[in-house]
């Protein structure tokens, strides 16, 4: 570095940690060297974020939160202002992006147990980003005052209606009207523009602070700092920067090139990014005769209108994201990756991942009875994983094994016994095995062929 | 009497505005529009300020932006895509926003519904809807004016483009895999265009309608190719960077 630059850092660093700031996070936070393609989503989540800031930022700039003019000029930034376009073609396919990689994220956490001791805290600061985020996505999707925007709205926002007793008020007081209006669209506005972008930065930093405190998990799921050499520093670490920077400059290069496909030659997703329909001005006489959500809720719109009860539905809904908190309590075994779990588990993963793939389709679907059968034994799977997961803490007798399978089995039979008709016996008996055949799989087969319940030895350091 | 007829009529056409967010009861045609192609995109700009914007408006596109895309002068844009006034009564001016002046009220009151703002109906309807729509008139007695859509049954417009088409009736030849009917056209009165014809000029509407749903398609398509180039180069000489930093790794 040269001279002036020195004395200028030097001069900072006397009044601000800065040199400190630099080495503790990028330049001496040593990280696992055997990081593979999982990895690169964590810092591409902050790419999607300063993204979303950005382009944001500039569609205030011509945005009007006001109901006669909002729908308006969303079409004046497509049309009148440079490069309009090109902003909100990024910031709504940015959205999606957002959740895209915000849900490989978390299931590379799955997959290599980045939420076990020590790093539970750092779960749950990145979980309350999730539920942020979902508030924040919701906001945002009122503003372009479409046909789906406000009957989006209108159906979330009813959701608090199904509280007892003071679920009305609650919604009138939320939407600020006894509809969804101009007061909505305002407040949404706040919300979504100031509100909502504070917490999450806030907490963006309280998650890479907890991580930098505990250090990063790797595929291996070997604590990196128990293997240090003699000058003090992890002998399978590599300091973050440049190894780590050089390496996640490839991953954002791959990313925008996706990225930029969908902005320039398919902005519309084919209507899973920018729905048609919302392409209609709001009209609160007219009702659409399919309200489906954007993608990325679907699979916890999935579980809502599974349950027949309205307030059920939405306490299940609530319970489907509020049960992702509980995974480092849930999963009690001292195996962190996949990599060295029993063969069970990994097929428990991975189902679960497709299983997940599934819901998020079935919500954006018009309600079919066929449909909504699936959705509701794909709910269950959903929720009967985070019992396996726990399940397979440790290696379970075969006594065990076959009480855990006949309970479980025995309680959504009884359930189906109850609403099961000569209509719908096929349907329901057919759809009946998938969860079953999910459990046998899960919970019978380790207790009959051992090789499959058994985790392997751990390594004493990372490979490759 | 006045009154009531505008209420009979106006309760004969609630139905399309409750049909309205269904799916087409038809298979609907490719329409196969080039939104490349300057000269379709004229012609059509030409059919929709001669037939449609009589009652539609396209509100939220300027005059001069359909100039500026299809290589016409303000002048040409002048003298033959305006034929409104401004609220002054002065000729409309060539950087205004694509409004008629017909109230939507009395709007409602003649079709039963206001006619949609047209900006952005290819984006709602897409292309083919659209390209089928204006050619699946038909003659039918039981509606007020005396025509009806299979592509959108008991629809409130009147067949505007008759000039053009004629008049066809409508024959159910069978029913699809889906259980929708199969309808054939027969032409009980000709226009002063020939079916082959009419297709085309309606291909030039939709073609036009496609752009104005949104005017920088085309250009956004070419942009994207550089960019796309640039990224890949950028990669390739980030990947090729990643792999001198990591030589002492592994």
């Amino acid at each position: 570095m040269s001279k002036p630059l020195n004395n200028l850092v030097g001069w900072i660093d006397d009044r601000f940690p800065l040199t400190k700031m630099w080495n503790e996070h990028l330049a001496e936070y040593y990280a696992p060297k055997n990081f593979n393609f999982w990895y690169f989503f964590g810092s591409l989540a902050l790419l999607v974020l300063v993204i979303q800031f950005v382009t944001g930022i500039f569609l205030t700039m011509f945005y009007k939160p006001d109901a006669a003019y909002a729908f308006a000029s969303v079409e004046y930034i497509m049309r009148d202002v440079e490069w309009g376009w090109f902003i909100r073609y990024m910031h709504s396919t940015g959205a999606s992006a957002f959740f895209i990689v915000v849900y490989l994220h978390m299931f590379r956490a799955l997959l290599y147990g980045s939420y076990k001791k020590p790093r539970e805290l750092l779960w749950i600061f990145g979980w309350l980003i999730f539920l942020v985020l979902m508030a924040e996505a919701f906001m945002g999707y009122l503003l372009p005052w479409g046909q789906m925007s406000y009957w989006g709205a209108q159906v979330i926002v009813n959701l608090f209606a199904t509280i007892p007793f003071i679920g009305p008020e609650l919604v009138t007081w939320i939407r600020g009207d006894f509809l969804i209006s101009d007061a909505t669209l305002n407040r949404f506005f706040a919300l979504h523009v100031v509100a909502l972008p504070l917490v999450l930065v806030m907490l963006v930093a309280v998650h890479i602070i907890a991580l930098h405190e505990v250090g990063s998990n790797n595929p291996d799921g070997v604590e990196i700092k128990k293997n240090k050499g003699p000058d003090g520093k992890p002998v399978d670490g590599i300091p973050f920067h440049p190894y780590y920077t050089v390496k996640d400059i490839v991953g954002v290069g791959v990313f925008l090139i996706l990225f930029f496909a969908v902005v320039f030659f398919a902005p519309e997703a084919g209507g899973y990014f920018l729905k048609a329909a919302n392409f209609v001005k709001s009209d609160p006489l007219v009702t659409p005769d399919f309200i489906p959500p954007v993608w990325y809720y679907g699979a916890f719109y999935t579980t809502l209108r599974v349950v027949p009860d309205p307030f059920l539905g939405v306490l299940t809904m609530f319970g489907a994201v509020f049960v992702l908190l509980f995974l480092p309590w849930l999963d009690r075994n001292p195996v962190k990756s996949i990599r060295y779990r029993s063969p069970v588990h990994k097929f428990n993963i991975i189902f679960f991942g497709l299983n997940f793939i599934a819901m998020t389709w079935l919500g954006t679907q018009p309600t079919d009875t066929t449909l909504v059968e699936w959705g509701l034994r794909s709910t269950l799977v959903y929720f009967v994983f985070f019992f396996v997961i726990w399940f397979h803490s440790r290696e379970r007798s075969l006594v065990m094994s076959l009480v855990s399978f006949l309970v479980v089995v025995a309680i959504y039979t009884g359930y189906d016994l109850t609403r099961v008709d000569s209509e719908t016996m096929g349907l329901v008996w057919g759809t009946w095995l998938y969860p079953t055949i999910y459990l046998a799989i899960t919970l019978l087969l380790p207790a009959f062929v051992r090789g499959l319940g058994k985790d392997k030895a751990v390594p004493e350091r990372v490979t490759a | 009497m006045k009154k009531l007829i505008s209420v009979m009529m106006f309760l004969a056409l609630m139905v399309p505005a409750a049909s309205f967010a269904a799916g087409p009861a038809v298979k609907v045609d490719k329409a196969n529009v080039d939104v490349t192609n300057t000269a379709s995109l004229q012609r059509g700009a030409k059919y929709f300020v001669n037939y449609c914007m009589g009652c539609h408006e396209a509100q939220y596109m300027r005059y001069n932006r359909i100039g500026r895309d299809l290589g016409l002068t303000d002048d040409q844009v002048r003298d033959n895509l305006i034929f409104t006034r401004d609220e002054f009564g002065d000729p409309t001016r060539v950087g205004a926003l694509m409004k008629n002046s017909f109230p939507k009220r009395d709007a409602a009151e003649a079709f039963g519904t206001a006619p949609p703002d047209l900006t952005l109906v290819a984006r709602v309807r897409g292309e083919d809807w659209l390209y089928t729509f204006l050619r699946s008139y038909y003659l039918d007695e039981n509606r007020p004016l005396g025509v009806n859509n299979t592509v959108f049954p008991n629809v409130g417009m009147p067949h505007v483009l008759w000039e053009l088409q004629g008049f066809q009736r409508k024959e159910v030849v069978g029913k699809d895999a889906r259980g929708h009917d199969e309808v054939r056209f027969e032409l009980v009165q000709s226009g002063s265009m020939s079916p082959a014809e009419y297709d085309k000029a309606v291909r030039d509407i939709v073609a036009f309608l496609s752009y104005m749903g949104e005017p920088i398609q085309t250009e956004r398509k070419m942009i994207g190719i550089w960019v796309m180039l640039f990224l890949i180069i950028f990669t390739i000489i980030a990947y090729l960077m990643k792999k001198e930093y990591w030589k002492d790794v592994h």
